[in-house]
């Protein structure tokens, strides 16, 4: 049961095949099974989830009409805020902090009848590609216990890929939900800037981050996308239009005449052989599929690291003085004698992990007067390159396309202290949050080299991210045919027998 | 060039109490960091406009109208320390 | 400590004082600038915040359009020009009062910029205009309050702490910095107190702030340097924080004009420093040194979109000015046919905007004018407060001026009102049915009590009926007495006179 499709539970829910409960029953079970091999929850909320689950099937006892996935559990990043739930961010912080509010996303997953299985576990505040940076320990990938399931969300994409929920939220700063999937084998969006809100979402790099759905199958996210998207009052960058038709875009299963764009500079030199294999095959997939194969140029694009690097971190140097030991939160060194500043000081040097803290004393250094223009002012400057760059690219082309990540997932503790190394498996996907347009990783097969998940990533326009489905869904349909089932059956069942 | 003053003078502007060892191998590290990202400058030029925000919204506005507040209890749940319904915190040094 | 201070006189004779003049003002909207909660002043501590105000994580500002519209009116009515396109910014600081520990507000790209304010003030050759120039008017918002506990020994070391209330949080603030202001002389004092008059009674006119500077909805931090005169050259400035009155503004920047000359006469420097204001002493001490320059490394705020003002919409606004107080002054001094000094009088008492309402409420404006500029002001100085915080309101001055036309109150018993509007006992009509105080024409009442007096003394009574009237003097003060002194005088001496048969 654990291993459908969450449209296929959301269905049985629906017709009463299974109640939301023993669905939602099903996957604590599997979460108490294995998560102590993953360790993709930091917490998990068995009472709410069982009461959540209980509810959707009062009413669907009552005849209520129940929305698309009511009744399907979810495992949610720990960067979202739930009201009551302990919300850490991977950060010591923050420990034992409970919300007082709930997020935008959260509202409308609990309006949604979608069932909030606990939190999943991150990068300390989505700093990071790999969930080592975690302060409560590294999240495994279920592919290989050994290895990396990607990050920040690794927490989200390892419970994917562990069955442990059919559907996840992800949030993207520079690729935080697309390599958790390319690496673990699942589907990950990042919306267009704007199209979910960020109400609740504990900023990392407000101009660059963006929550998405992240699921096992297009459909699937495209279903979670349309009940998280859409405009929000609380969040002044939230775009005030409709959400994208993605659910019809994920069914169409067509792509003949649409022009795709091989982006030049997202390849080559750095990228694993066997993710260059896998992506080539791919192209030739959606060539065979009929679609119009153009190899586009974006000269701009090796800036977006660099510029990644100055604006993400001089913005969380501002987002992350909030945690200071006053009003919420980890408090280290009151000892009644010392000063507030002193208690500041101690509490942030406490709690801020090594990650946190250089990318915050980075950006204190990109923002600090004299090195402004220099550091923060160019980066700004190279953002509006790369703007310009995807709309000479999208004036030729209806998506664009590249591995999600240069490389399979690593071995935990491989980078751990090589920040520049650890960056550059964002390579690929930080230039669509500079500017601001949406992305989609979905699986395209498993490296022959190490037999682990390779991921494609699918770029739009701003506000076009049913492209983003339309591609994805087709391009999975014509793999899922070729591999005679989807990529997830040859996931390893972590339990020694069947899952 | 980042020296270990820089970096002691960052972690002093950032509230962070960093330790001796840390300041050492920030000022390594960062080194190296800003070398990579200094790329930027090399086509930041006049004649390019900086974007602070990724989409062209303007305007938006909420109108003037009181909305709920949290009740004092939800706002000082999380606090460390309360007293008097007020946050309490460590000395606050600098004032009058 | 306090610091050696030059005479007055002298430091106008060796230097030339620039002033610079920063107001804060709190905006008397509904709602706060980011977030849907409350502004009530002196509401429970903690009663008005939410995730957005607290600074809580996930949380994010949402703008409040009344915000923008009054820091609009008030950049057209300080004859700025509003920006096509702006952004906020984050100033960032770490404060335990500011709870994101960075106040959203404006760096570079100031909503409204370059404007003035002509201000009058009364100077040895009659009045005369000063033109105060705007640098900017800007958005930003409140920070929280914090009371500070124990500490009665030392700071540092004590059993000290801090409760922070965040209602104040999140408040709506507009901060309007003049330029550099030279060339006000020996005036300086008076121009900058005046300065800060005409800015209050003009964000009054435009209903967009309480303006109540002792209750911090006007603040104003007040700079000022001096200069060798002659010299040329612009001399270090001290910046002195929250003036909270008038009165304080002119006498903080004489006090601050004094000690700077002192310390350049001394061959000292003076040190570019923040200083506090006494209201007892009337000196400033220094505030906290700066070790390092501050740092508030801003940027744009990137939770936030570029506000766009619609000249459309700037124009609208433009036509809802209402009159420019100077202009009000000229035509009231016409209308109500007064001379240049008694204008300047009720200006510097800062009564001219209640004298109007009173006057609007139907008083006479002489009448009116001088309640507020005599007994009401005399009142709030003897209080320590300004005229319009002493707790009488214009409807209360029309009120009682109205029960005098009508006979009801002598001007005596009218002066007991105001005293009982003052101590809260209610307003004019309460103040008079709970102390009684009606004037006694009732004629039986009074020919009782003038009875009582001829009766008491008889030898009085004698002398008056003999012709000598200067004897009637001790019997209608025996009647005024009996009546606690609401009866008017003059019908107590006809009806005596009347007794008497004179
Ligand atoms: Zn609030």
């Amino acid at each position: 049961m654990i291993t459908q499709n969450a449209s296929e539970m959301a269905a049985a829910v629906a017709a009463g095949e299974i109640t939301s409960e023993a669905l939602t029953q099903a996957h604590l079970s599997r979460i108490a099974e294995v998560d102590e091999k993953v360790h993709a929850f930091l917490h998990v909320d068995a009472e709410g989830a069982l009461a959540q689950a209980r509810a959707v099937d009062v009413a669907r006892a009552k005849g209520e009409k129940l929305s698309p996935l009511a009744g399907v559990p979810l495992a949610l990043k720990d960067v979202m805020v739930q009201k009551g739930v302990p919300t850490t961010c991977g950060s010591k912080i923050l420990e034992g902090w409970r919300p007082p509010y709930d997020a935008t996303v959260v509202t409308k997953l609990k309006n949604a009848g979608v069932v909030i299985l606990g939190k999943t576990n991150m990068d300390e505040f989505a700093m990071g590609s790999s969930t080592e940076n975690s302060a409560y320990g590294p999240t495994h990938n279920p592919w290989d216990l050994t290895r990396i399931p990607g990050g920040s969300g690794g927490g989200s994409s390892a419970s994917l890929a562990a069955f442990e929920a059919p559907l996840a939220i992800g949030t993207d700063t520079g690729g935080s939900i697309r390599q958790p999937a390319a690496v673990t084998g699942t589907v990950g969006v990042k919306p267009t800037y704007g199209g979910v809100s960020r109400y609740g979402l504990v900023a990392f790099s407000s101009s660059l981050d963006q929550a998405g759905p992240c699921a096992r199958t297009v459909l699937d996210a495209a279903l979670l996308h349309e009940i998280i998207g859409g405009h929000d009052i609380y969040d002044s960058t939230s775009i005030d239009a409709p959400v994208p038709p993605v659910v019809t875009a994920a069914k169409m299963r067509n792509v003949k005449g649409l022009r795709i764009g091989v982006v030049r500079e997202l390849g080559g030199e750095g990228y694993q052989a066997g993710v260059l294999q896998r992506f080539n095959e791919s192209v030739e997939v959606l060539r065979g599929l009929g679609a119009e194969i153009i190899e586009v140029s974006c000269p701009h694009f090796e800036y977006a690291l660099p510029a990644y690097y100055l604006i993400a971190p001089s913005e969380c140097s501002s987002n992350l003085a909030r945690f200071d030991a006053m009003r919420f939160g980890l408090r280290v060194g009151d000892d009644r004698a010392r000063s507030a500043e002193e208690v500041m000081n101690l509490t942030r040097e406490a709690g801020f992990g090594p990650e946190v803290k250089r990318r915050i004393i980075l950006g204190t250094y990109a923002l600090s007067s004299g090195y402004y223009d220099a550091y923060y002012g160019s980066a700004q400057k190279v953002r509006t390159l790369i703007i310009n760059d995807f709309n000479a690219a999208f004036a030729q082309v209806d998506v664009l396309i590249s591995p999600t990540s240069p490389t399979t997932a690593f071995k935990i503790g491989e980078k751990a202290d090589d920040p520049l190394a650890m960056y550059l498996n964002d390579i690929a996907t930080i230039p669509v949050n500079l500017a601001g347009n949406c992305a989609m990783s979905i699986p395209c097969g498993l490296a022959p080299e190490d037999g682990l998940p390779v991921g494609l990533q699918i770029i739009a326009p701003a506000m076009a991210d049913d492209r983003l489905y339309r591609v994805g869904g087709a391009l999975e349909a014509a793999f899922n045919e070729a591999w005679g089932g989807p990529l997830m059956n040859k996931a390893p069942s972590l339990t020694g027998g069947v899952r | 060039m980042i020296s270990r003053d820089d970096v002691a003078h960052l972690a002093q502007l950032a509230r962070i109490e960093l330790e001796a060892s840390e300041i050492d191998h920030l000022a390594g590290q960062l080194e190296v960091i800003l070398g990579a990202v200094a790329r930027v400058q090399e086509v930041a030029g006049a004649d390019v406009a900086p974007t602070s925000h990724p989409l062209p919204l303007k305007n938006v506005f909420r109108p003037d109208v009181i909305r709920p507040s949290l009740t004092p209890e939800e706002a000082l749940s999380g606090a460390p320390a309360s007293e008097e319904q007020r946050f309490r915190v460590p000395q606050i040094l600098g004032e009058e | 400590m306090s610091e050696a201070m030059l005479d007055y006189d002298e430091v106008i004779a060796k230097y030339e004082p620039t002033l610079g003049l920063e107001v804060h003002v709190e905006l008397n909207t509904n709602s706060k600038m980011f977030c849907g909660c409350a502004t009530v002043f002196g509401a429970e501590p903690n009663t008005q915040v939410c995730p957005v105000c607290l600074g809580m994580p996930g949380s994010l500002p949402f703008v409040n359009e009344r915000a923008i519209e009054s820091t609009i009116l008030i950049g057209l009515a300080l004859n700025c020009e509003i920006a096509t396109w702006c952004r906020f910014a984050r100033k960032n600081y770490f404060y335990p009062d500011m709870p994101k520990n960075f106040q959203i507000s404006q760096y570079d790209e100031p909503i409204c910029f370059n404007g003035y304010l002509d201000v009058e003030v009364e100077t040895d050759d009659g009045m005369r205009t000063f033109r105060v120039e705007i640098e900017r008017v800007h958005m930003e918002e409140d920070t929280g309050k914090s009371l500070h506990m124990g500490g009665a020994t030392g700071r540092i070391h004590g059993a000290d702490y801090s409760l922070l209330d965040y209602n104040r949080a999140g408040i709506p603030l507009v901060e309007i910095v003049t330029k550099m202001v030279p060339g006000t002389e020996k005036y300086a004092p008076l121009v900058a107190k005046a300065y800060v008059a005409e800015l209050r009674d003009i964000l009054r006119s435009l209903g967009v702030s309480d303006v109540k500077m002792e209750q911090g909805s006007l603040r104003c931090d007040a700079n000022v340097s001096l200069s060798p005169r002659g010299s040329g050259v612009l001399g270090t400035r001290s910046e002195t924080k929250n003036v909270n009155s008038l009165r304080s503004v002119e006498r903080a920047i004489r006090s601050e004009m004094q000690r700077h000359a002192a310390r350049l006469d001394d061959g000292l420097k003076v040190v570019q420093e923040t200083r506090h204001f006494h209201e007892d002493s009337g000196i400033t001490t220094s505030g906290r040194s700066k070790e390092t320059a501050e740092d508030y490394r801003y940027f744009p705020e990137p939770d936030l979109v570029p506000i766009a003002p619609d000249p459309a919409w700037v124009e609208e606004l433009r036509a809802t000015l209402p009159e420019r107080p100077s202009v009000v002054r000229a035509r009231l001094q016409k209308e109500w046919n007064i001379a240049d000094k008694e204008m300047a009088s009720m200006v510097n008492a800062g009564v001219l905007a209640v004298v109007m309402e009173t006057v609007a409420l139907g008083a006479d404006s002489t009448k009116a004018r001088s309640w507020w500029v005599g007994e009401i002001a005399r009142q709030a100085n003897e209080r320590g407060v300004e005229v319009i915080d002493v707790g009488v309101t214009p409807a209360d001055v029309a009120r009682i001026v109205e029960l005098v036309a009508m006979g009801e109150l002598t001007d005596k018993l009218a002066r007991q009102v105001v005293d009982g509007v003052i101590a809260g006992e209610g307003r004019p009509d309460d103040v008079v049915a709970t102390r009684g105080l009606k004037v006694v024409s009732d004629d039986g009442a009074l020919l009782l009590a003038i009875a009582t007096a001829i009766a008491s003394d008889a030898a009085a009574a004698e002398k008056v009926r003999g012709g000598n009237l200067n004897a009637a003097g001790a019997l209608i003060g025996l009647v005024m007495k009996a009546t606690q002194g609401q009866a008017d005088a003059a019908k107590v001496r006809e009806l005596l006179l009347k007794e008497l048969g004179q």
